[in-house]
């Protein structure tokens, strides 16, 4: 969209969330959940980020740390060059109007007891002095931005349909001209046929106000349709952060190539055709990520060095980053670029 | 509603809840009933004024069942019923509404912040837990022991004996309210409108009020019209005891007691007082019940 190179608006870096865990009589600290254990990664400012990954990898907790709705164990999260991670609750509050979110449960997110107007206007009662007339007329303005009609206003969330309630959801975050809104699957609740309205409404009102998203889901091909860049998490780190289409067309880490062997092929001939890598096992425990490579259980290209090493994420091709030893061992770019990369691998095997 | 035309304002509520609460048959009863006893209550006393009797009058008159004379009966003195039971009235509907206030307020507002500050949850639970371990009763004794004459003689001896005992009422009885908001709370700010809330940078303060607040109305209308009940009945236990009004006062929880001894003999002294707490708690009840739907949008519709 923009000519020059864009900047980056979100800067994630090395992102951590632990939940403890505690146990026994005394409720003692005896481990932690590594929901995301250093997650790294930028959006350009007017750009969508997909987050892909299966049940309970860490995506939503990404985006929740990154608003600071969870307080992150570690890491930095700037947006518009300001650490959100560490902010003072006071700042935070001021911040919080240029970084919104949309959630996954447009039914749990609205407040059964309140209006529609009640809802939308909540964002401009916490950070406006707006006489009740101007909100209203922000309200309106807002609602025929996401496709509601003016007569609804005083409905209650029960009495609208899923889709709906959605854009109210959008209309909500959208009241104080945010820059980032990170989508947490908004689309993951809805009809098949409600999902592409609620995707055009987001494409639509990107274009129009310039908006950066973080688009988390774990629909591969509503991600491939929105998205720029996607990022595909695994049991909390970033396995591949790749350019779209580069990843639709040749993913590189073994587990973007699984999950996307899962998206189904409309075409009756092509689905015949494709070959579905199933994998085997289950997701290992967040509490106790195995010591190497946290896909190494279930890996069908499983190598010795992956069970003992953790694998960083590295820069394997232009723009294409990669958490895998075959990648960097190997090397699809050369031996010496190969040999370069492997020391910050093992330096990084060492401090874990 | 028509489809052209500006696009409506923002409507106040509640014309809807009054919409909603009139098509709750029990709730209109109830509040038809209650309305009914507190104007007696009030206005009663004014109306029906008993005959002044001797002393040698009302011994004879003693124990009458209904008559036009006495439409209630008398008591053991020989005093009208239908006058003690509209003064009773007086006293055990303001004791039992102001202590269910007390009791309410109290309770949501230490389950709240019990339940939504995690930091506050141990320490306000566990004075929970030690006002449910205090034994009430002796509790309620010695509380009303300590106080009666000081406050008696700061206020009167009258008003003096029912600040005492609403505010021992209130203060014993609101740890079941602030239990179940508690838990309630725990609930509901693990909502996603709660987290939404607060990625929109509300304080504490708004999202109680606005988010938390309204959705514990169910469990705290029950609640409320459970306390309303059990205030009437420890009033009277209290009284029963000497250690409520004098006993010259006339409340029904004391008109009941007075008359449990006779009950094998003149059961209408136990019927009157007894039928009087009965209706004013269904009727509470009733209205509790009414409000709570009025209350929900889902319930009220459209």
């Amino acid at each position: 969209m923009l000519d020059a190179i864009p900047a980056p608006l979100v800067q994630v870096e090395d992102l951590k969330m632990h939940f403890p865990i505690y146990s026994g009589i005394f409720r003692r600290h005896s481990g932690d959940v590594k929901a995301v254990d250093g997650v790294s990664f930028e959006i350009m400012a007017g750009q969508t980020l997909g987050l892909v990954g299966e049940s309970g990898c860490g995506k939503s907790t990404v985006g929740r740390a990154i608003l600071r709705l969870y307080e992150p164990t570690a890491g930095r999260v700037l947006i518009d060059g300001e650490d959100v991670a560490r902010m003072a609750p006071e700042a935070l509050r001021r911040k919080r109007p240029s970084m919104q979110m949309v959630f996954q449960d447009p039914q749990a997110s609205l407040n059964p007891r309140m209006t529609l107007a009640d809802i939308v206007s909540e964002p401009l009662d916490e950070h406006t002095d707006w006489t009740r007339d101007r909100k209203l007329e922000r309200v309106y303005e807002l609602m025929d931005q996401v496709g509601l009609n003016r007569r609804f206003v005083n409905r209650f969330p029960h009495e609208f349909s899923g889709g709906q309630r959605q854009r109210i959801g959008i209309a909500r975050a959208l009241a104080l001209h945010p820059r980032f809104i990170v989508c947490d699957e908004p689309i993951a609740a809805l009809d098949v046929s409600i999902q592409a309205q609620v995707v055009n409404l987001l494409e639509d009102l990107q274009e129009r106000l310039g908006l950066t998203y973080l688009f988390i889901s774990h629909d591969l091909s509503m991600v491939r349709h929105l998205a720029q860049r996607v990022a595909v998490m695994y049991l909390g780190r970033i396995a591949e952060l790749s350019p779209a289409k580069d990843l639709y067309a040749r993913p590189l880490h073994p587990y973007s190539e699984a999950l996307l062997s899962a998206v189904n092929e409309p075409d009756p001939v092509l689905a015949a055709r494709r070959k579905r890598i199933i994998l085997k096992g289950e997701v290992p425990s967040p509490a106790n990520p195995p010591p190497g490579c946290n896909f190494c259980t279930r890996c069908p290209k499983v190598m010795d060095i992956c069970k003992t090493v953790k694998p960083a994420l590295l820069e394997v091709e232009a723009g294409r980053m990669v958490a895998c030893h075959l990648h960097t061992a190997a090397g699809a770019t050369g031996a010496s670029e190969a040999e370069e990369r492997k020391r910050p691998v093992n330096q990084q095997g060492e401090t874990r | 509603m028509s489809d052209s035309g500006a696009p409506p304002r923002p409507a106040s509520q509640l014309r809807d809840i009054w919409h909603q609460f009139r098509t709750h048959k029990g709730a209109l009863f109830g509040l038809i009933t209650l309305g009914v006893l507190i104007a007696a209550v009030l206005i009663g006393p004014w109306l029906w004024l008993p005959e002044k009797l001797s002393v040698a009058e009302a011994i004879k008159l003693k124990n009458q069942g209904p008559s036009l004379r006495f439409p209630l009966g008398t008591d053991q003195l020989g005093r009208d019923m239908l006058a003690r039971m509209l003064l009773a009235g007086r006293v055990s509907l303001a004791v039992g509404l102001v202590a269910m206030v007390i009791a309410i307020v109290f309770g949501t507002f230490i389950g709240i912040l019990a339940g939504y500050f995690r930091r506050l949850d141990g320490a306000l639970m566990r004075l929970t837990d030690m006002f449910l371990a205090l034994p009430l009763i002796p509790l309620l004794l010695v509380m009303v022991m300590l106080f009666r004459d000081r406050v008696a003689a700061l206020i009167g001896p009258e008003l003096g004996a029912f600040t005492l005992i609403v505010f021992a009422i209130g203060i014993t009885s609101w740890m079941a309210t602030a239990r179940i908001v508690r838990g309630e709370v725990l609930t509901l700010k693990e909502r996603e409108y709660v987290l939404a809330a607060r990625s929109i940078g509300a304080r504490p303060r708004r999202i109680i009020l606005r988010h938390i607040l309204p959705n514990v109305v169910s469990p705290v209308m029950v609640a409320a019209t459970l306390g309303v009940a059990e205030a009437i009945i420890t009033e009277s236990v209290l009284s029963f005891l000497g250690l409520g009004f004098p006993p010259d006062f006339p409340t029904w929880g004391r008109l009941l007691f007075d008359g449990l001894q006779y009950m094998q003999v003149y059961p209408e002294r136990v019927v009157w007082p007894g039928l009087a707490i009965s209706l004013t708690v269904l009727s509470v009840n009733y209205i509790g019940d009414g409000l709570r739907d009025a209350l929900d949008p889902r319930i009220r519709g459209r």
